[in-house]
């Protein structure tokens, strides 16, 4: 098992090392001096001059990259335009709200995608099965930031039950999560439903039939336990996907975040937010993918041989 | 002609035949715009802003006072156009190198797959927003970000196509009586690899709509005062407590939209039968 996570990680490294050269060409790929694209406009020859020796923007382009990896590594990201501050401190001050979002949101797709999927393929074909697969399908194509605006108008501008925007406390969570989870419930519950409705099928399932195990019993202890191994497959691929919906939706519920970041500075072209920001949801992405693997690997022995 | 029986089928059946009319509606609405709308989608009126739904308007007024309805219908133009050209540069260039990269192999395959693997693990709207970071929002900025963000998936298809279909002992004759690679790419392989491919393409036109939206919302996309359906609504949340239904009108046009290209997509995997070719991957 250690031996498996230690592969899995060097694995990443390549991956790291290819997104962060994209992530820094950002700067030399936009038209125009990639010095005025990290100052302000109005900033002196002195301020310039200090920027060029801080990362080294005379040297040959492959050098001024490994500086800035270099310095990224140790969490200099450089300084923001706009907010005059380090980016690193930005970054710090809005991941804990992105790391909330996602993490709550993975969680709520994962529980009720789940008791979704199991409820439906128990009462297969019912009409409580159609009614959850036609929410399934809406859920899974309703663009989410309509969605959340939606939530927005209905729960908060008429009901008041939770705030509008922000995050100064705990119940702004509940519709940012909710919006997110619904696409990872809508999948979570059509994978589960399949496995389960497959695994149904298999011989040992018509053995503990014939043995006498009660019906409800054989569902929840026997299929359903098989049936969850495609379910985590699918997540470990899916989480960048719950990442990158969680971008969106802290947006429209403008609440701080990496995905506010982001966007703000990229309407402000503020380049060196747009590079911190891209690297940590990256890094998240790559991360939540390294997650799902490992606990692939924990469940099955067979997936842990696969890499070696 | 198999692809027109197809059709036929997929049309033929309530399933298939609802989303298509709504489609067909769609796409006439984008085109005819202009004889459609009943206002222009820019002229301002102030005094009639923020209007409820009514007889003159009947999705009711925008902040500026622009009729709702005629925006809706010149944004499909917008939504439509996008995502469908973005969608068609993909599926070329990604079968392109995905059908070279499956007949050649060696380190070109090895390249490519190595890229389309990166890019596979990340959310498209991550690669969108890195590459409107490259390029700079605005319309062309969209097309080209969402056609490189469903490049991976094209690619990927092709190749897996391809593969299966290289060894095959017709491709051998070919190559046998003299014909070369290029030739038995597109006049052989490609041909036999392409029904799936572009189903997917057609399916991903869904994706795009939303993705170009989402962009739109973010103040990326479409720049004022060209309507799009995701500028449209971020314009609408400032007016969220006087006006909700600048934001609800937009969604439902790109739900219906996305909806009717997902249950179309459906009924066409039935009747060409390559459900199996598409969950290969």
């Amino acid at each position: 098992m250690t031996s498996f996570f230690i592969k899995r990680l060097l694995l990443l490294i390549p991956v790291f090392l290819a997104v962060s050269m994209v992530i820094f060409a950002i700067v030399h790929l936009v038209p125009g001096d990639p010095i005025d694209n990290l100052l302000s406009v109005n900033s002196s020859p002195e301020q310039k001059a200090e920027l060029v020796a801080r990362y080294g923007l005379d040297k040959p382009l492959w050098q001024q990259y490994a500086i800035w990896l270099g310095k990224a590594v140790q969490g200099d990201l450089g300084d923001a335009i706009i907010l005059k501050r380090p980016v690193a401190d930005l970054i710090a001050m809005n991941l804990p709200h992105s790391l909330a979002l996602g993490g709550f949101a993975l969680i709520f797709s994962t529980v009720v995608g789940i008791a979704a999927g199991a409820f439906s393929a128990i009462n297969k074909n019912g009409w409580i099965d159609r009614i959850t697969m036609t929410m399934i399908l809406l859920g899974s194509t309703v663009p989410s930031f309509w969605l959340g605006l939606l939530m927005i108008m209905l729960f908060a501008v008429q009901l008041g039950w939770f705030p509008v925007s922000g995050a100064r406390s705990w119940d702004a969570l509940v519709l940012p999560v909710l919006t997110i989870g619904l696409g990872g419930v809508a999948l979570v519950a059509r994978v589960t439903r399949v496995a389960m409705i497959e695994t149904e099928r298999r011989d040992f399932v018509m053995m503990l039939h014939a043995k006498g195990v009660p019906p409800r019993q054989i569902a929840l202890r026997h299929v359903l336990r098989h049936a969850l191994q495609p379910v985590i497959t699918i997540l470990s691929l899916r989480i960048g996907w719950i990442l990158g919906g969680a971008v969106t939706v802290e947006f429209v519920f403008a609440r701080p975040g990496l995905g506010s970041l982001l966007i703000t500075a990229l309407n402000q072209r503020d380049y060196p937010v747009v590079q911190g920001s891209l690297l940590m949801l990256a890094i998240a992405v790559m991360l939540g993918t390294l997650l799902g693997d490992v606990l692939q690997a924990v469940m099955d022995p067979r997936v842990r041989e696969r890499i070696t | 002609m198999v692809a027109l029986t197809a059709l036929r089928t997929a049309v033929g059946s309530p399933r298939g035949a609802i989303p298509a009319g709504i489609l067909v509606f769609i796409v006439a609405c984008a085109v005819f715009a202009p004889i459609i709308a009943p206002y222009a989608y820019d002229i301002q009126n102030l005094p009639g802003s923020n209007e409820a739904p009514n007889a003159a308007h009947w999705m009711g007024t925008d902040e500026f006072g622009r009729d709702l309805m005629s925006r809706i219908i010149y944004g499909a133009r917008t939504s439509l156009s996008v995502a469908v050209t973005a969608i068609s540069i993909s599926v070329v260039a990604g079968m392109t190198l995905g059908a070279m990269a499956g007949y050649f192999g060696g380190a070109f395959d090895r390249a490519v797959t190595a890229v389309v693997d990166l890019t596979w693990s990340f959310p498209e709207i991550l690669i969108a927003l890195i590459l409107i970071a490259i390029i700079g929002p605005g319309l062309q900025g969209t097309m080209i970000a969402i056609s490189i963000a469903y490049l991976a998936q094209f690619t990927r298809l092709t190749r897996a196509q391809i593969m299966a279909l290289k060894n095959e002992t017709y491709v051998e004759a070919t190559a046998n009586l003299g014909a070369g690679n290029f030739h038995i790419i597109f006049r052989h392989l490609l041909p036999n690899a392409i029904t799936p491919v572009i189903v997917a393409g057609m399916l991903a036109t869904g994706d795009a709509i939303i993705l170009e939206a989402t962009l739109g919302f973010f103040g990326l996309g479409a720049q004022p005062p060209t309507p799009s359906w995701g500028a449209m609504m971020s314009s609408g949340t400032a007016q969220i407590f006087i006006a909700p239904w600048i934001i609800i009108f937009p969604g439902l046009a790109i739900a219906i939209t996305v909806i009717s290209i997902n249950l179309f997509g459906d009924a066409l995997i039935e009747a060409l039968d390559i459900r199996n070719r598409l969950r290969s991957v």
